[in-house]
């Protein structure tokens, strides 16, 4: 009787046992879950699409406003008040944030205080605050010079301190959490080669640090990108009050408000890049590690290797 | 300055009088009094949570004395006598009187942002103001004497454990030490690469530097090392040379341990 021999006629024939497997094909595990969702969404995007086409936008004006000298100088200006108030934000961040690490009880419960204070209060409230601090203060005194609170608090002076300010109580806790991840060995080998704290500080923690706080921190600077469109009230002419502006006067609400969407895309796609670019910078030394496997529809769309 | 009194004639390179050190309510060390000689290697083994690698820190500062002497050559560690008063040095001072003494870890701790040339140059540029072509050559020469002269622009990440405790030495040799503590410098290995790192130890202790080495490489303290110290619960048990310590432990805990080690 023989027993090999793949679905012999006998009724008899065993299956082929241990050792006996080379050869016979390997059929994968097709994935039908994946097919099936795959198309859900896409009818449903080109669904949305035909909407939106169909819908009363006259595309027309949105392509001719798209670089309105106006608009421009309004997306000039969104751009502008992101970049100080990121500024900002990092250099009061990072001072934050050590404080609040220090050993000193006094300047680690101010700190404290302060991230309680301003991460506590709506954006738009703090920024009508500081445009009417006026009203609190009607002027202002560096030493000998003496200034009327109305002429420093300009409305860029307002967004960037209400923006940055803000920013900057969420930036010291993603210092404060990328400081805390340095592995307290770091910090010793580096006494061990007699660096001074300073040193350590800047050349062995902040370095290492820099990985973990980049990637929050690109969100956060793409928060502050939208967040400036509140400046709008308190008349900073940023991209969305020069859209308020023109729409008023044409009534093409929902064609300008495209105009003013697709730049606020544009800058954080460019943002996205640069983010991306930084982070590999930082990266430095980190890179060993095993490639992400490659995942497609079916394994065998794109003849990726079979298990 | 008041000088500690010389034993033999030579002054010790360490000598501890009385070493206490508490963690809270744990009392780490409780009274560890020895001395290293110039060329000495003193290795020091013991149980787990016996004190011995918080010894090997108090050395280097990397944690502060609670009681007792540390005298390095000719100098009080971590105060200054004034006024018949003992004054806390600031971080400052003690990294400047950390610069004679090169510490390797028990996990290497080596900067993962730097490549091996890096983190060699890192001391000499930073702490000892070489300029960077000086610091290279030398760090070049002791990168090629732990055998990786391939390896200058790897980073961490990229090489063995036993690579990267050979860069860790090489790091701690850039600042030209007196002195040359090890914390388990074998420990966090795998058995095959234990040997490259121990050979690179013997030479340096043939060449005659100053070592304390914290181990459980029983044939390493045979071989290499002047003096074993057995500490157990903060205090030194036993210690003389390592053949005598090893074959004929006089204290009952140190042959209990020993029985253990040594299977």
């Amino acid at each position: 009787m023989t027993s090999t021999g793949h679905g012999g006629a006998s009724t008899l024939a065993a299956p082929p046992g241990p050792g006996q497997l080379a050869g016979l094909p390997r059929v994968p595990l097709r994935h039908y879950g994946r097919w099936v969702s795959a198309a859900v969404v896409v009818v449903l995007v080109a669904l949305l699409v035909q909407a939106f086409a169909q819908g009363s936008i006259e595309w027309s004006v949105v392509g001719r406003y798209l670089t309105a000298s106006a608009i421009l100088h309004g997306l000039a200006n969104t751009v502008i008040i992101t970049l100080c108030s990121m500024a900002l934000a990092i250099v009061l961040g990072v001072l934050v944030a050590v404080m609040r690490m220090s050993a000193n009880p006094v300047t680690r419960t101010i700190a404290f205080g302060y991230i309680w204070l301003f991460r506590g209060i709506p954006v738009l409230l703090q920024l009508l605050i500081w445009y009417n601090l006026a009203l609190v203060f009607p002027t202002v005194g560096f030493g000998p010079f003496e200034a009327r609170m109305i002429d420093v608090m300009t409305p860029f002076m307002a967004a960037l301190l209400g923006l940055g300010i803000n920013m900057s109580a969420y930036t010291a806790e993603l210092v404060r959490a990328g400081i805390l991840s340095v592995d307290k060995g770091q910090i010793e080998a580096a006494q061990a080669i007699s660096l001074t704290p300073n040193q350590i500080r800047r050349r062995i923690v902040l370095p290492q640090a820099m990985r973990v706080i980049l990637p929050p921190l690109g969100n956060e600077f793409i928060s502050t990108l939208k967040m400036s469109s509140l400046a709008a009230v308190i008349t900073y002419g940023e991209m969305l009050e020069t859209v308020e502006f023109i729409y008023y006067s044409n009534n093409r609400i929902i064609e300008l408000l495209i105009v003013a969407a697709i730049w606020y895309l544009a800058v954080v796609s460019v943002l996205s890049v640069i983010q991306h670019f930084v982070e590999r910078r930082f990266g430095r030394g980190f890179h060993a590690l095993p490639n992400r496997k490659a995942r497609s529809l079916g394994r065998r769309l794109k003849g990726a290797p079979q298990q | 300055m008041s000088q500690p009194p010389p034993t033999d004639g030579t002054t010790p390179v360490v000598r501890t009088v009385d070493l206490q050190k508490s963690f809270g309510p744990v009392h780490v060390l409780r009274g560890v009094s020895l001395q290293v000689r110039a060329g000495e290697v003193l290795c020091v083994m013991g149980p787990s949570g016996s004190g011995k690698s918080t010894f090997l820190r108090c050395i280097n500062q990397l944690e502060r004395l609670d009681g007792g002497e540390l005298w390095l050559r000719d100098d009080l560690v971590g105060y200054r006598l004034r006024g018949g008063r003992l004054h806390e040095l600031t971080e400052r001072e003690i990294a400047r009187q950390r610069r004679g003494i090169g510490m390797v870890f028990q996990r290497f701790n080596l900067f993962p942002h730097m490549t091996a040339l890096g983190n060699v140059v890192e001391g000499p540029m930073r702490a000892l103001g070489h300029n960077r072509a000086v610091a290279e050559a030398a760090a070049r020469r002791l990168l090629d004497r732990v055998g990786l002269s391939d390896k200058y622009d790897a980073y961490p990440a990229q090489l063995s454990g036993g690579q990267q405790q050979r860069v860790a030495i090489a790091r701690a040799l850039a600042m030209e030490p007196y002195l040359m503590l090890f914390d388990e410098p074998t420990s966090a290995l795998d058995p095959e690469l234990v040997g490259e790192v121990l050979d690179v130890m013997k030479s340096l202790a043939a060449d005659g530097m100053t070592m304390i080495v914290v181990t459980h490489e029983v044939g390493f303290a045979r071989e290499v090392g002047d003096t074993l110290v057995f500490m157990d619960e903060g205090v030194v048990v036993e210690s003389g040379p390592p053949g005598i310590v090893l074959g004929a432990p006089q204290h009952p805990r140190t042959q209990e341990f020993l029985s253990r080690v040594l299977g």
